[in-house]
Formats: C-alpha cells, structure tokens, sequence
C-alpha cells in the first residue's frame, strides 16, 4: 500500500485556494435553486395552463433538458452565448445562466407534482369564493404546493450542489477546483481528491439529515 | 450563420473520418452506460435488499448498517469527484489497481454512485409493501430469501420500474462525466472535435442528438419491459420528478 501523504494541510490551503472556489459552489447553489425554482414555477403554469400554445414550448423546454446530459448543457451554453452576444462572459457566469436554465426544468417538474397533488377541491373553493386565476394560485395552491415539495426542492438542492462540481467542465472555479489547484501547487494531485470528497460528503451528509428531519416536522397533517 | 455540415467527412488526422470517430464515441458511451448499469443494479438490489432485512439477528442488523453506510457514502460524494477517486486515487493507494484498465474504473464508479440511489429505491419499495405480505409469507413456512424471491421482489421490482426508468436515464447521461478522465465517448469526442475544427455547434447538435436518442431508446426498452411484466389489477404508485 502505497503512502498518502496529507502533512501539507493546513489552514492557509483552504483560505488561500478552497474557499474562494467554496463560495463559488455556494452561490451558484442558491442562485440556481432560486431561480430554477422561479422558472421553473412559471414552466409547470405553463404546463398546466390548457393552453396548448404555451403548454407545448413548456413541454419542449423541459422534456429538452431533461434528456441531455448536464456537462453538455454547460458546454452548449459556454459555446453559445459568447456566439451571441459577440463577447467572452467567463467560465463563472456562463456557469450560473447554465445552471438557472437547467435547474428550471428539473424544478418544473417538481412544482408540477406539488401543484397536481393539491386536491380539486380547493381549488373548486377558491374559484367559488370568487378568486381569479391568478389569486387562487397564489394564495391557495402554490402555497400547499411549495409546503409538500419542500423535502423534494431540498433534495434536489443537494443534488444541484453536488452538480456544480461538473463546471469543471469550462474551468471555471468551484470547490472541486480550488482543491484540485492547491494539489498541483503542493505536488499532492491524489490527496486534494479525498479531502475534496471529504468536504462535499460533510455539506452533502448534514444537509440530507437536516431534510429528513424537516421532513418529518412539516408534513401537513390531514 | 451557416452550419457546414461538411466537417463530418474530414479526416481527423487519423485515417477515419469525424463521422466514424464520432460513433466509435457513441459505442463507448453505451458500454461505459450498459456495463455500469449492471454493476448499479446488481450492488444496488443486494443493498437494498440488505437494508430491508427482518432485524432479528446480529448480522441482520450489521449487514442493514453496512448497507446504509454504503448507500450514504455513495449518494453524497459528487460523480465527478467519485470517478476522479477510482482513477487516481485508488491505483495509487493500491498499486495492483494500476492494472486494472480505465473503464473499467470509471464503470464501477459510476456503477456504485448510481447503486446508491438503487438501493434507496428498492429500499423504499419494499417497505411501501403491507406488513401483512410478509407476514403471510412466514407464516407460510417460506425462509427469508423465498420471502423475498417470491413475495416481496416481485411486487417491489414493479412498484420501482418507473422511477428505475429515470434512474437509468439519468446513468446514461452521467456517463458523459468519463470525459474527464479521458474515457473516448461523446462529451470527450466534443469538446475534443470542438477544438480541432471549430465546428462546435454542428458537432454538438450531432452528440445531443445521439444522448437525446439513446436517452429515449433508454425509455422505450424499459418501458417496454414495465409493460409486459404488468399485474392486470396491480396499480403501482408514480414518482416524483427530480434527480439527475
């Protein structure tokens, strides 16, 4: 059995390297999830409006990403929107645009879930109390909707962060890379990959157990 | 903006045109996918079926651990970093690994990752069965592996097929991470063909072309599948949307 050596750790690699890249993850977490769930909420509208002309771009987009690979998503979108608007946009903010657009179709699936799973019933109540469309939605099934998929958004949150290491991909600067370039630096290309392991499986483990628990504290009881 | 579709027929240096290497690429895709499918099936089912154990032994309750100590360690590690694990940091740790060629590697990585969400499917399967089958099972004198063989699988295998669909779906798709560690299929075939020709918009049309249609051969052989193996009268539950 051939030695690891992880004498180099200390703090100054996770300042200097790791936590610049760690932040990155984060913030292209919360982005993501935010705004896949915005989109991603006005997709499954769409989906369930009755109305074919918006119901079959939602049903396109959705069924689009859903099929190809997230790397090459990201590849697509590094190729292109430098295309498209004649300028260079960085591997970062591509990075986040790509994880927005794609995030918003898994999440529309989602919330297309949460909405079909609020009884007819409550809806028939609101449209009898006189509430348009767009009150019923808001203050009566969106509501429920988001409160039983919050395990599921949750889950799929964890699974984002645990995606965003594919930016890789571009190069852009993400937790998996601050580790990967503090090795290189170090000459320690094998143990940055088990402390980098090490990190998500902490962030990743806790968050999971913190779902399981909430879970079981906001199950509308019925 | 025109796409020259041209780029297809050239030579890429090596005797072969972009189009042949393009489906060499494609092949490599569906065998780095096929073969880790049957390791995240096969891992999968037995850890799954480990965790759902009657917990009335001592191994039965360590073999449930280690099933779920499995499952953990698996889910919450990402794909990418998992590959990088079994292509550099095993062979070096254990130097009879080095070996082992780098398929092989990658297929058991992205075998074990997609296992874990296998095993928590079966897991959850089996568990969404009534008590009473199991029950009815012992109580018909049947040991543990008849219980399971012949009671609890077969509902259970039904009640996962759809979700196992995505799943599936999902290993097809993550089998494009093997770009990193230099595996020739499709995403590594792009990037590559990208930079060579800068033809990248036609090259990519073409491999998501190939992903969106193997994605959906996926979908129909399972379908497929879920369909001749149907219980007149047995209604399974559906999934939720998610994953990836």
């Amino acid at each position: 059995m051939s030695a690891l050596d992880f004498s180099f750790v200390e703090w100054d690699i996770f300042n200097k390297f790791v936590l610049k890249g760690m932040l990155f993850s984060i913030e292209l977490t919360v982005i993501a999830t935010v705004g896949g769930i915005v989109f991603g909420t006005s997709l499954a509208l769409m989906r369930l409006s009755g109305n074919k002309v918006l119901e079959l771009p939602a049903v396109i987009y959705v069924n689009g990403m859903r099929s190809i690979p997230l790397v090459m998503v990201i590849l697509w979108f590094f190729l292109l929107i430098p295309f498209l608007i004649g300028r260079s946009i960085g591997a970062e903010l591509s990075a986040t645009i790509t994880f927005v657009a794609f995030e918003a179709a898994y999440f529309s699936e989602i919330m297309r879930a949460g909405i079909q799973s609020i009884p007819r019933g409550q809806v028939m109540a609101g449209q009898a109390l006189g509430m348009s469309y767009g009150q019923n939605m808001r203050l009566i099934v969106l509501p429920q909707a988001f409160r039983n998929m919050i395990p599921v958004l949750l889950t799929q949150t964890i699974i984002l962060f645990q995606d965003t290491s594919l930016v890789y991909a571009i190069g852009a600067y993400d937790l998996l890379k601050g580790f990967v370039t503090a090795g290189k630096i170090y000459g320690r290309v094998e143990e940055v990959y088990i402390l980098a392991a090490l990190v998500y499986f902490v962030i990743c483990f806790g968050l999971s157990a913190l779902v399981r628990r909430l879970q079981a504290r906001i199950a509308i009881i019925r | 903006m025109t796409l020259d579709w041209q780029v297809f027929l050239q030579d890429d240096g090596g005797g072969r045109t972009y189009l042949e290497w393009m489906f060499e690429a494609w092949g490599w895709t569906l065998s780095v996918a096929g073969s880790a499918w049957v390791v995240a099936m096969a891992s999968g089912c037995l850890m799954g079926i480990l965790r759902t154990l009657p917990q009335d032994t001592r191994l039965n309750v360590w073999l449930a651990r280690l099933a779920n100590a499995w499952v953990e360690l698996f889910r919450n590690i990402p794909v990418l970093v998992q590959i990088f694990l079994w292509y550099f940091v095993l062979p070096k740790v254990f130097p009879a690994m080095q070996q082992v060629p780098g398929f092989v590697l990658v297929v058991l990585g992205l075998g074990f990752f997609t296992s874990s969400r296998v095993a928590e499917m079966l897991r959850a399967g089996i568990q969404a069965m009534p008590r009473g089958q199991r029950y009815a099972a012992m109580a018909m004198g049947f040991t543990t592996w008849q219980t399971y063989r012949y009671v609890l699988l077969p509902i259970a295998f039904r009640t996962i097929w759809p979700p196992l669909t995505s799943e599936s779906m999902n290993l097809l798709k993550n089998s494009s991470v093997a770009f990193a560690v230099s595996i020739a299929e499709l995403t590594m075939y792009a990037m590559q063909v990208q930079e060579e020709t800068s033809r990248g918009i036609e090259v990519y049309l073409a491999v998501t072309a190939l992903y969106t249609v193997s994605a959906f051969a996926v979908n129909r052989v399972m379908a497929l599948v879920e369909r001749r193996m149907q219980i007149p009268g047995l209604v399974v539950a559906g999934n939720v949307g998610g994953g990836h």
